[in-house]
């Protein structure tokens, strides 16, 4: 069984600093996947490798088999690898069905038609208002994106990533910067997506981690540490050695 | 947030777009029959303003849709111009509508291989690769005078009479009303285009290229279509300007030229299309005014101008316009 | 081998007087990223003020070159106040127009006060005629502006590597928020920067005034020169400056001299080449 997504050995070095150091995971269809870490582990510098905004200095990215490790950021995520980002990047002056609409064709590979507004295109728009009741932004669908709550703009990336129809789904930190009251949006977000997507999420967020996660990867100094379960996670000496230093047990990890 | 906001100013409204388009294209229509009837002795400097509206239409494309910082957009409009009076002086075709389809794949010709120079560079590199254009082609067409006149100007330019029934002579009438067409029917396409699903991708790689990029879709040879639909543009207005003047000078191929036309884009209004035919109309009317008294007074007054704009009205004229709507319409403004 | 040693001199005098002027261009780039469009604007105003200075006061050279730099930084201060304060940190293309406006009104303003025609500064009798070199004669202006621009290259060295100021200001290029949290005023340093700037474009304004004659359109004429040469030599770079003004000004003479038919033709090609090469410049950092 060919894993959809497959990492083996990835490094990377900025002059004598070694950021990432033989990474190696495989994903399989349907995985939920939580990657922590301390800050400066090395997390979001695993998924710029991956996307290939950074290129690696050793190693091999493979998806569905085949090996992408040279192909441009733009070409994986035709063939299904799909990130969100911490900060929202979204064109704030374009409303949420816009966002959706121009994802579904970049998908069909129809967004260089030069004539004929989407909104005569009755099935990208009735695509696009499903994609966005999923999530819960039907209300918004038609404001600016500069006027919608950022709870709702991180929905709205998520949006983003389920209208390319992703393989392997990449979220970094899906949860920072919401208020707590919004969180819960989130999750029910997180929980309506596709069952055979893999899902591999960058969390700080213990709760989210612990409710989203079927697996943990631990990532310290650029190295993992530690695959399991959730309820192994807590229990593991590596762990909270490398969270809290040698002060023993302080509270941070349940 | 920005001193300067280059989105369009005018809040989205859903339903009958189309509706809209036509009501431009009557307003535009209706403009060129006022000015008809009005000032028929200044039909010659209404041309003008078309071949320069369109000149500045395209530079909407590349900057206020695309958010390339350029000085070197004359190029494009030179090469136009060029092209249909070589065309005609040289290789005898005056067939007017084929001067402009000359004109037109000669402007496209220019973008698609300034594009090529230009989007090699990011901020200041690409301003100045852009201005380096712009002034390259201007030696070339001055070094090679053989063929384009040089400093002396391209002359010879004698169009055939437009379906063979329309003649162009000292009035102008038919130079005026060709061009009119023109215009009606570049808008039209144009106010497609920014509609289109490229529109939307141009939008968004002005704003956020990653986004873009992380959506699947590549950047650089999108920048590089829009060029050459921006190239066409100019094109045909430099042709509309060889046609009806019939010369050809080195000014319309000159960093002077590109910079009047972002003044004249800035004060419309960037990335709505509208701006750039209003703010072409009321800067060359200006010009024309102030500068029979004394140019320079012109050009100090061009230059008040922009810092005002920068400073109190950065959307321009459009961004006005907009403003006054929503006040009046009682909505809160953004 | 004369010839070349003939060309080399010329195209050191060029660019020696590129250096002087848009030195302080890279550094406002550098600095305040500040893409200021207007800066030959104020290498023009040296020029003019030195000219009246020396031709319808009567003052000497010397005297002249004061009342041209102290003038020019008089004008620039409110302008910077006023003006440049609100664009720092701007979109490109919001500076761009900015700045063109300025150079526009200062055009306008300049016609206006002093009429269209070529100004010239008259030259003190030290400077005037030929220096022989042995190999050719070179006009002593020149070699003054070969050696004005040495100076300038030293005396910024000095003040940027060795000076209390030259370490707030490298911190400011560096990381201008890092800096403020460390307690330097980036305010001041860059109204002083500011000023420094213009007073060496317009110390190059007058010095090279017999090579780039002072007429109201310079402004605009050698406006895509001296970008050129922070484009090329990459902002903030003190040794890229003098690099690339060297590299153009040798690009700018030969092309004058072998093929002055073909105008700027070498020149702008040359640009292009070399931008499309080195994007950051020759010696720029990268972002």
């Amino acid at each position: 069984m060919i894993p959809v997504f497959e990492v083996r050995d990835l490094q990377k070095h900025f002059g004598g600093l070694v950021v990432t150091r033989h990474v190696s995971l495989a994903m399989a269809p349907g995985d939920r996947i939580a990657l922590i870490g301390p800050n400066g582990a090395g997390k979001t510098t695993f998924v710029n490798l991956v996307t290939g905004q950074l290129r690696p200095d050793g190693g091999q990215v493979r998806l569905n088999g085949e090996d992408i490790t040279r192909l441009s950021p733009t070409a994986r995520v035709r063939r299904g690898l799909v990130r969100t980002f911490q900060v929202t990047r979204l064109f704030l002056d374009m409303t949420p069905e816009e966002h959706v609409a121009l994802a579904i064709l970049q998908r069909d590979g129809r967004s260089g038609r030069m004539l004929g507004s989407y909104l005569g295109m009755a099935e990208v728009t009735a695509e696009a208002a499903g994609i966005l009741a999923t999530l819960g932004l039907s209300p918004v669908a038609g404001e600016k994106v500069r006027e919608i709550a950022y709870g709702q703009q991180r929905l709205l990336e998520m949006a983003l990533a389920l209208a390319l129809r992703p393989k392997v789904l990449l979220l970094d930190e899906p949860a920072a910067g919401v208020p707590h009251s919004d969180t819960r949006l989130i999750e029910d977000a997180l929980a309506q997506l596709p069952a055979d997507l893999a899902v591999l999420m960058i969390e700080h967020d213990m709760d989210f981690v612990f409710r989203f996660a079927r697996r943990v990867v631990v990532l310290a100094a650029g190295e993992p540490i530690f695959d399991g379960t959730p309820a192994e996670v807590a229990r593991d000496p590596r762990v909270r050695a490398a969270y809290l230093g040698s002060y023993g047990d302080a509270s941070g990890i349940p | 947030m920005s001193a300067l906001d280059l989105s369009p100013p005018l809040p989205q409204r859903r339903g009958a777009p189309m509706a809209r388009d036509f009501v431009l294209l009557g307003a535009i229509l209706a403009v060129g029959a006022i000015g008809y009837v009005l000032f028929p002795n200044n039909l010659a400097l209404f041309t003008r303003i078309i071949a320069l509206m369109l000149l500045v239409l395209s530079l909407d494309l590349v900057t206020g849709f695309c958010g390339i910082a350029t000085l070197g957009q004359a190029t494009l409009f030179g090469a136009g111009a060029y092209a249909a009076g070589i065309a005609a002086s040289r290789y005898g075709i005056t067939e007017p509508l084929a001067m402009l389809g000359i004109g037109a794949a000669g402007g496209a010709l220019a973008g698609a291989i300034s594009s090529a120079v230009i989007l090699r560079g990011h901020g200041l590199a690409q301003l100045v690769l852009s201005i380096a254009i712009v002034q390259l082609a201007h030696e070339a067409a001055n070094k090679a005078s053989a063929i384009t006149g040089g400093s002396d100007g391209l002359s010879g330019i004698a169009p055939a009479a437009l379906f063979g029934l329309f003649p162009f002579d000292l009035w102008g009438r038919t130079a005026f009303f060709l061009g009119l067409g023109v215009l009606v029917a570049v808008v039209f396409v144009l106010r497609q285009l920014v509609r289109s699903p490229f529109g939307m991708l141009c939008r968004g790689i002005k704003e956020d290229p990653v986004r873009i990029r992380a959506m699947g879709a590549s950047v650089y040879p999108t920048l590089l279509k829009m060029y050459v639909v921006s190239g066409a543009v100019a094109g045909l207005g430099g042709g509309l300007s060889a046609v009806s003047t019939r010369v050809v000078g080195l000014d319309s191929l000159s960093f002077g030229l590109s910079a009047e036309a972002l003044v004249m884009l800035v004060l419309g209004g960037t990335g709505n299309l509208v701006g750039a035919l209003l703010g072409t109309l009321v800067v060359v009317w200006f010009e024309d005014l102030v500068s029979a008294i004394n140019p320079f007074h012109w050009l100090t007054l061009e230059g008040v101008l922009l810092v005002a704009v920068v400073l109190f009205a950065p959307r321009g004229l459009t961004g006005i316009a907009g403003q006054l709507r929503r006040r009046l319409g009682g909505r809160r403004s953004s | 081998m004369q010839t070349f040693l003939s060309i080399g001199t010329d195209a050191l005098a060029y660019g020696m007087v590129l250096f002087v002027i848009s030195i302080g261009l890279s550094v406002t780039m550098g600095l305040m990223k500040v893409v200021n469009l207007a800066h030959g604007a104020f290498a023009m105003i040296g020029g003019y003020i030195a000219s009246y200075a020396t031709r319808d006061l009567g003052l000497p050279y010397g005297l002249g070159v004061l009342a041209a730099v102290a003038g020019t930084v008089l004008i620039a201060v409110p302008l910077e106040r006023f003006l440049y304060r609100r664009i720092y940190g701007a979109p490109q293309l919001t500076q761009v127009l900015m700045t063109i406006g300025i150079t526009f009104v200062i055009i306008g303003l300049a016609n206006f006060a002093l009429g269209p025609t070529l100004k010239t500064v008259p030259l003190p009798e030290a400077l005037q005629g030929p220096v022989n070199l042995g190999f050719r004669a070179i006009a002593a202006h020149k070699l003054f502006a070969i050696a004005c621009g040495i100076l300038v290259a030293g005396a910024l060295w000095v003040l940027v590597e060795k000076t209390g100021f030259g370490i707030r200001l490298r911190a400011s290029v560096e990381d201008a928020a890092m800096a403020a949290a460390l307690g330097v005023r980036t305010r001041i340093v860059y109204a002083v920067s500011f000023a420094l700037a213009v007073a060496l474009a317009a110390f190059g304004g007058v010095v090279g005034a017999e090579l780039l004659p002072i007429e109201p359109y310079y402004a605009l004429r050698y406006m895509v020169t001296f970008l050129v040469v922070v484009s090329v030599g990459g902002a903030g770079s003190i040794p890229g400056a003098l690099l690339a003004c060297l590299l153009l000004g040798a690009v700018e003479t030969t092309g004058r001299y072998y093929m002055p038919e073909f105008g700027e033709f070498f020149f702008y090609l040359a640009v292009i080449v070399i931008v499309c090469l080195f994007p950051r410049g020759l010696l720029g950092r990268a972002e």
